[in-house]
């Protein structure tokens, strides 16, 4: 009987690491976090808890814009991987023969460079005088002022850049697993490759996709590394505010309270997406693939 | 099942998918078509010279090992592999390097190939959509199809809700409501067990009937090929070997690889004696007697070692000498008695005489005996017998392809095999 009661929680007790994991770093700083964005007081004279719900409210009022521009510039940038990575996948899943493996390393490659080096490099390679420009303006074709460091550009560029290959992945995964002889019954049957692609290829193609966005919107809309590196006062995004609220202001409830607000944004933002494609067709999806 | 069958087999020109012809053409002809595939600085034939003519609602197999070619032939009916040589004639009309959606013929797949994310009713509309079809006439062509493979109640599932008999038939069904001039079938019952297998057998046939389009049947398994094909084609190595009806082919096996893969046949290489117009005798021992007719198709000569074969159920056997004085007889010894149900099986030793080697062995024989109402057990193991069997069923072989291929015959499936291909 007990011999059969442990095996019946065996499976429980293996999954213990994972759940004091969870309540250590998750559950625990969450419920601080939410402590803190309620509480009232500065760094000198401490925080107080007083339930001061008003934080929300200043936040918001004050920082809309740099939401806003956040979301818009995470939709964006996951508009454009999704553009560029499409394709980039389908190549590899499709035309990458024996060198697949080969070519997704590839796509790696760059993460082994440090992502805050890799902005960097952005930042000399679109440098007023930089190795792109100056030569331009030199010969005369750009204006002199022409600039495209601190302009929504060179952030939404970088958000891109970086958060590519987290597209690519999923989206080359879900590719890589239609099986060809799908391809050819829909040749069989008067599609033509375009609409063999239309029709076959990107409805099998959606879990990836979707898993793509995610991967892609939620980190690209939180990030203030492109901004900080590649931006200027005109391309503040909310994750640039956070920051300074956090280590330069030192507002910790101010800046605990526009977390939560991100958070919430983003959560309703998948949601909303999740249910206008309809999770159980992509599960379904999934599990069909 | 009368409607349907009126109306599947009669609108060919009204809807205006098959232009009038002449009812004379053959479906489907092949002309020395070749298949050569590049890999890696290598060439392998995958067929060699294969020329087919297959009429107009005809059932037609292609039968053989794998690796034989009979897939990339069927292929290459469907344009999904363009011939390196030859011509591919669909009435009449060259389709080589036509692409599969501009061919009108439909395929079957292997794994089926459903589309995951659609129902089965979107599954077999794909092709109507693709052709823009009428969405009535499109619906009711789909109905019509669904009530032919029997799964009206199925329309709104996913595939992979079905069983593999159901998602088979909405294979078939996604192809037939093309009305194609010929449906390809490329081992469609492979990956089913054997009860649905011969459940899904008579459903063809029936289909196929009902259907009257020509069906280009690929499997490996011969009992398949005999029970469901009008005519069959066994190949090997990349070339047809023999194509004919299917008791043609198996009761007159015309090379020593299609005796030896269609049915369990026993083969025997001895060396002509004599020729007495269009028969042969064979070196026997004595009170044996074993003669051929036809060698004048093998065109063996005095002196040439011929290959026979002759079916396991045409033997009798016997514990006496056949009385028939013209009948073929050979001495042998019992080695194995099976108990098959229906029948029994005898492996018989035969002495070897007249082997071409010279040197004296011996094999066995296999023999099939019906155990009917009135059967007993003639014979059990190391019982000295006679074997005993109408001239007419020593069938000479001509060397086929596979022997001017180099191909080893001992590396065919052949059971029972006697004689000479065991001391080759």
């Amino acid at each position: 009987m007990n011999a059969r009661l442990g095996a019946r929680l065996a499976p429980y007790w293996l999954a213990l690491p994972g759940w004091l994991w969870l309540l250590v770093f998750f559950v625990i700083p969450i419920v601080v976090m939410l402590s803190l964005s309620t509480q009232t007081g500065d760094i000198l004279t401490g925080f107080s808890q007083t339930w001061h719900w008003q934080n929300y409210v200043n936040g918001w009022n004050e920082f809309s814009t740099e939401f806003l521009r956040s979301l818009l510039y995470g939709l964006i940038a996951t508009v454009l991987c999704i553009g560029i990575g499409f394709p980039v996948a389908y190549w590899i899943a499709f035309y990458g023969g024996n060198h697949k493996s080969s070519l997704l390393f590839l796509l790696l490659l760059p993460f082994f460079v440090s992502f805050v080096i890799r902005t960097q490099s952005w930042n000399f390679i679109l440098a007023d005088d930089g190795m792109v420009l100056s030569p331009l303006k030199n010969a005369g074709l750009v204006s002199p002022e022409f600039h495209i460091l601190s302009t929504p550009v060179a952030v939404i560029g970088g958000l891109t850049y970086n958060f590519l290959p987290f597209m690519v992945l999923p989206i080359y995964v879900a590719l890589e697993r239609i099986e060809p002889a799908l391809l050819e019954a829909s040749s069989d049957l008067y599609a033509s490759r375009a609409a063999s692609l239309r029709r076959v290829v990107l409805p099998l193609s959606m879990p990836g996709v979707f898993a793509g966005v995610l991967l892609t919107f939620v980190p690209a809309s939180s990030d203030f590394v492109n901004a900080t590196i590649l931006g200027g006062t005109n391309t503040t995004m909310i994750g640039n505010v956070i920051q300074t609220e956090y280590f330069t202001n030192l507002d910790y409830p101010v800046a605990a309270a526009l977390s939560f607000i991100l958070m919430g944004g983003l959560l309703i933002g998948v949601f909303a997406y999740a249910r206008t494609l309809g999770t159980g067709d992509i599960l379904d999806m999934a599990a069909a693939s | 099942m009368d409607t349907v069958h009126a109306s599947l087999t009669t609108p060919r020109t009204p809807a205006g998918e098959h232009p009038p012809q002449d009812e004379r053409l053959p479906a489907i002809e092949l002309l020395g078509v070749e298949k050569l595939f590049h890999s890696h600085g290598s060439t392998t034939t995958a067929v060699g010279g294969v020329d087919l003519e297959i009429g107009e609602g005809e059932f037609f197999s292609l039968l053989g090992p794998s690796g034989c070619g009979k897939t990339t032939t069927l292929r290459m009916i469907g344009g999904f592999d363009q011939p390196t040589a030859g011509r591919i004639l669909l009435y009449g009309q060259d389709v080589v390097g036509v692409p599969p959606n501009r061919r009108d013929v439909n395929m079957v797949f292997q794994s089926y190939a459903l589309f995951p994310h659609l129902s089965v009713f979107e599954n077999i509309a794909y092709g109507l959509r693709r052709k823009g079809v009428p969405s009535a006439e499109r619906s009711r062509r789909v109905a019509q199809m669904l009530e032919l493979v029997q799964l009206e109640a199925k329309s709104d599932q996913r595939p992979r809700e079905l069983s593999g008999g159901q998602q088979q038939r909405v294979a078939l069904a996604r192809a037939l409501v093309n009305r194609p001039r010929a449906l390809l079938l490329d081992e469609p019952l492979a990956a089913l067990d054997l009860k649905l297998r011969q459940a899904m057998q008579l459903e063809l046939k029936r289909i196929q009937r009902e259907v009257g389009i020509t069906f280009v049947f690929v499997t490996h398994d011969q009992n398949e090929a005999l029970t469901l094909s009008d005519r069959l084609a066994v190949m090997n190595a990349g070339q047809v070997e023999q194509a004919g009806r299917p008791r043609e082919v198996y009761e007159h096996p015309q090379t020593r690889f299609v005796a030896g893969f269609i049915g369990t046949s026993n083969l025997l290489s001895r060396r002509v004696r004599a020729i007495d117009g269009t028969t042969a005798v064979l070196e026997a021992g004595p009170d044996e007697r074993l003669v051929v007719p036809g060698a004048d198709l093998a065109q063996a000569r005095v002196g040439d070692v011929l290959d026979l074969t002759v079916r396991p159920e045409k033997i009798s056997i016997l514990r006496v000498p056949a009385t028939d004085p013209s009948a073929c007889v050979l001495r042998g010894t019992v080695t194995e008695v099976v108990y098959l149900g229906t029948a029994t099986q005898y492996a018989v030793a035969v002495t070897a005489s007249g082997d071409r080697t010279g040197s004296a062995g011996s094999s066995d024989l296999i023999v099939f005996r019906q155990n009917a109402a009135d059967a007993t057990d003639v014979a059990a193991r190391g019982d000295d017998v006679w074997l005993s069997w109408r001239p007419e069923h020593s069938l000479a072989l001509r060397p086929g392809p596979s022997a001017a291929s180099g191909s080893d015959p001992a590396a065919s499936p052949v059971q029972g095999e006697s004689d000479g291909a065991q001391q080759r």
